[in-house]
């Protein structure tokens, strides 16, 4: 899993069915000290994050797929959690 | 997934049997605010993309299930497109 920052949103009408319903977000992962680290991808949402907030990304078919729901869906990314705070003591 | 553009398609005749009747595109990646990120790719697609729209796609074995229960063998699949991108 990664920390992200949920930068943007991204509307879609003409979409795979699977997708129906469910909402895209923009997410730039960022490090610890909250710097943007690789480039931004687009992830569904499965626990109603919002613009502006930390949240925690799977980056896996798998997973994500299992986070949305549905099954054979095709999807590589999603949000599972919104991150209160991260605590590390180095 | 990501965001890319369109920027071409690929003909292919000779080619996985599993693969008939599937448009291949090529993909240029985008960052959010609409420059070009890393390297083109091929995408099979599954939404009827055309050449100059703005869409994203999945990587990974996912980007065939689209196409289920023809097992595609593709890492890179169209299954969407944007109609706009709001950014915070």
């Amino acid at each position: 899993m990664q920390i992200a920052r949920v930068i943007g949103t991204v509307v879609a009408t003409q979409k795979h069915g699977k997708f129906e319903g469910a909402k895209l977000l923009l997410v730039q992962p960022v490090g610890l000290d909250d710097t943007p680290r690789g480039t931004a991808i687009l992830a569904v949402d499965s626990v109603g994050a919002g613009v502006n907030e930390k949240v925690l990304v799977v980056i896996e078919g798998r997973a994500a797929g299992e986070a949305l729901g549905r099954k054979a869906a095709p999807v590589d990314a999603a949000i599972i959690g919104i991150v209160d705070h991260v605590d590390t003591v180095e | 997934m990501q965001l890319a553009k369109v920027i071409g398609d690929v003909v292919v005749t000779m080619k996985d049997e599993h693969l008939h009747g599937i448009k291949l595109m090529v993909l240029q990646p985008l960052a959010p605010d609409g420059s070009a990120i890393g390297r083109t790719l091929v995408a099979v697609d599954a939404v009827g993309a055309g050449v100059g729209e703005t869409v994203f796609f999945v990587r990974g074995k996912e980007a065939s299930f689209p196409f289920y229960p023809t097992e595609v063998p593709t890492d890179a699949g169209i299954v969407g497109i944007v109609d706009h991108v709001d950014l915070a």
